[in-house]
């Protein structure tokens, strides 16, 4: 007995060490029944006292998921999924609406401590003076745990809450746009988002205003056994800008966790938003056990007349990643972007890239992005650039780029491009290269450790992307590079 | 500071060092010349403690610790600097982040306090501004786009900042045109010409040696040090060639 504890304890040390976001909250959580049926749906839909068409929007896609099959197109292997062995629900069970932060569970405070997400306004105002203001919203679990400076923001007309309390408090631009941009009947994972999503990020910025700070929210999955399906839905308004981040992590565990969001962007006349990225789920151990599912499909709908949606993301973490944010570029000169770094280590599997819709004349798209595989792992640039038969002189420059770490692990690249308009301008670069002996060896022939070496290179490859993070995400970003690629050279 | 003892060392199982024997004290600069293929190269390598460089026999201290036990980067903080015939590129890395990178993780090895960001600013400035090297070029990607003589300039611009006390150079002079050679030759004097420091030279040629004027000429042929002597060999070298010397 003792022995079995000790091997525990060692074997959770060694992952500790290499996912340090890797612990459990000990929190009393309410759950709903386990498994899916409409049952559950109505369950979810009932805690968040969510009106009638709002139920009725969730039983639609429930019974068009019934339907419908998961998809097999991607480069990965996925083990079937039981989705009647889940719980689709957890939330603490101390109340949900709290009158100020005070109130916050203690122990789910400490979770944000330990994890470094400032959800306590005044630690943000105590900090560096000229630090920037980051306004979060924390998702724990199923539901939002809180929301920061929702006061200030209010000032500026600016809508930050959780898209639970959205649904009751501005049920009419919910209606207007939920669904709009990834419609119910999407695809698998979008439909089963609809129908059983918890919590996530309402945001709508209004007209003329620049945010005054940074918005962000930070996704945190506790519970065991649970799938995290959050929703997020941001509105910029005519000539608003808005910057979003995104961070997400997860305790280790051996079994497989489902995430599966959706994220809808909407950007009307000279609108722009900038929606980064930093996803650090957990990824398994170095043999692939355990680790999050992440099935997630964002997309923006670039609506106005130079309206503007640049996505950046580094993804490093997930068992699995399914996962093309994309732009619909329907206005006139509006404007796509996608950076991407996408980094697998051990046994996991990437199939990301994005997709470049141009129906708006004079549209254009910039897609750079940088696969970094290592161990046994294989990584998927994936991506779609499509101009429509009336969009004229569209614009798009692809850039793909692979780093191959030791010699077990795969990197393709799979760019379709599909001209219906003969104006369009395509351009398409690619390359694949190894990290040398001849750079590691120079490096630490300077001083540096063989894995500050690579490091050092791999954040080389992703200068590009990362030099589009705001600054404190890409300090972030190019520390979980290092620590993400640690024991995979030599 | 650095005693070579019987080095034998092969690549990937083919000897190229066959009992080589050197001993280099502090103050001193040492030439090593000799014909290509002789292993000159794989010395500096050897040295440097590159991976794929498999000593045989023989011993190799530096300031009486045992050189072959430590990591490529451990004898860097020690003190060891190599400077690279075909200095390698580094996409995407700034040259002065790469440096400071080092630079710290040196200093963190021996114990000491990482430099702060103005220090090491000032530092590099000054090193780059005494190799003709502008602060713009500090701030490109590490050699990526760099000329020959502007990659061996800067090899020198990080051997200023990273101040080792030794440096083994090889074949430095190599790609460069005469005004780049005597801005290099001078960067080596100004920088390694002292009492507490020493230089080995790896070079084929006299010219560089008329900069840097060595206190000892050896000749590597086949993996050996065949004959020592001091500057007047390398002239005797220059006008016989390596045949009549090395047979």
């Amino acid at each position: 007995m003792s022995d079995v504890r000790n091997r525990e304890a060692h074997d959770a040390a060694e992952k500790a060490a290499t996912y340090e976001w890797g612990f459990t909250s000990d929190i009393e959580q309410e759950f709903a029944p386990k498994g899916l049926s409409e049952d559950t749906v109505r369950f979810i839909s009932g805690k968040k006292n969510e009106p009638e068409w709002m139920l009725d929007w969730r039983l639609k896609a429930y019974r068009k998921w019934l339907e419908m099959r998961a998809p097999d197109w991607a480069k990965m292997q996925v083990p079937p999924i039981d989705y009647q062995d889940a719980y689709y629900y957890a939330a603490p069970k101390k109340k949900i609406e709290l009158a100020s932060l005070d109130e916050l569970d203690p122990e789910i405070r400490r979770t944000y401590e330990k994890l470094g997400i400032p959800i306590e306004e005044q630690k943000v105002l105590a900090g560096v003076a000229g630090a920037r203001k980051v306004a979060v919203d924390a998702v724990f679990d199923s539901v939002s745990v809180a929301t920061t400076f929702r006061e200030e923001l209010k000032k500026a007309g600016v809508i930050f809450l959780s898209i639970s309390e959205a649904i009751r408090e501005y049920p009419e631009m919910i209606r207007k746009w939920l669904g709009k941009v990834v419609p119910m009947h999407d695809n698998y994972f979008a439909t089963l988002n609809s129908a059983v999503f918890s919590d996530g990020t309402f945001v709508y910025i209004p007209e003329g205003v620049r945010c005054p700070m940074e918005l962000s929210t930070y996704f945190r999955i506790n519970a065991a056994n649970t799938g995290q399906f959050e929703r997020t839905l941001i509105v910029a308004d005519r000539g608003s800008y808005v910057s979003y981040l995104e961070g997400c992590t997860a305790p280790m565990r051996d079994e497989n966790q489902l995430h599966a969001a959706v994220v809808e962007l909407v950007a009307l006349d000279d609108a722009e938003i900038k929606y980064s990225t930093v996803q650090n789920w957990y990824p398994g151990d170095s043999e692939g056990k355990g680790g999050i599912y992440n099935f997630v499909t964002k997309r923006a709908l670039c609506q106005g007349r130079n309206s503007k949606v640049s996505w950046t993301q580094v993804e490093t973490g997930s068992a699995i990643t399914w996962k093309y944010p994309s732009c619909v570029l329907a206005g006139e000169g509006s404007v796509g972007e996608f950076y991407s770094v996408a980094l697998t280590n051990n046994r996991q599997q990437a199939d990301t890239g994005t997709k470049m819709i141009h129906l708006g004349k004079n549209s254009r798209s910039t897609i750079v992005s940088k696969g970094i595989s290592a161990g046994r792992s294989d990584n998927t640039y994936r991506g779609l650039v499509r101009v429509g038969p009336t969009a004229e002189n569209v614009r798009n420059f692809t850039q793909c780029d692979s780093l191959l770490l030791g010699d077990q692990c795969g990197a393709h690249t799979v760019p379709y491009i599909e001209v219906r308009n003969p104006t369009a301008q395509i351009e398409h670069e690619a390359t694949t290269s190894k990290i040398s002996e001849d750079q590691l060896f120079y490096a630490m022939s300077r001083g540096l450790s063989q894995e500050d070496a690579v490091a050092l290179i791999v954040n080389g490859f992703a200068r590009e992307v990362l030099k589009q993070l705001p600054m404190e995400f890409a300090v972030e970003a190019q520390k979980l590079l290092g620590i993400s690629l640690e024991g995979s050279v030599g | 500071m650095l005693k070579i003892d019987n080095l034998h060392a092969t690549i990937a199982d083919k000897p190229i060092l066959k009992g080589l024997d050197l001993s280099v004290n502090a103050g001193e600069i040492h030439a090593i010349m000799g014909p290509n293929g002789a292993g000159k190269s794989t010395l500096g390598y050897v040295l440097g403690g590159r991976a794929g460089y498999e000593v045989t026999e023989g011993a190799v201290t530096f300031d009486g610790k045992d050189l072959l036990d430590m990591g490529a980067d451990e004898r860097a903080a020690a003190g060891l600097f190599l400077g690279f015939q075909y200095p390698v590129e580094i996409p995407g890395v700034s040259n002065v982040q790469f440096l400071r990178t080092a630079l710290n993780a040196q200093r963190r090895a021996r114990g000491d306090e990482e430099m702060s960001a103005g220090d090491f600013l000032r530092l590099s400035r000054a090193q780059a501004d005494a190799l003709g090297m502008s602060m713009d070029m500090m701030k490109r990607p590490v050699n990526v786009g760099f000329s020959g003589g502007e990659k061996k300039r800067n090899e020198m611009v990080q051997m200023g900042i990273l101040d080792p006390k030794l440096a083994i150079l090889d074949e430095t002079d190599s790609g460069l045109d005469i005004d780049a050679l005597r801005v290099v030759g001078d960067g080596i004097n100004r920088i390694m010409r002292k009492p507490d420091k020493a230089v080995l030279l790896i070079t084929h040629y006299q010219r560089l040696l008329e900069i840097v004027e060595p206190d000892f000429v050896h000749v590597l042929a086949a993996g050996r040090i065949v004959r020592s002597g001091g500057a007047e060999l390398a002239l005797e070298l220059e006008r016989e060639g390596y045949g009549a010397i090395a047979a």
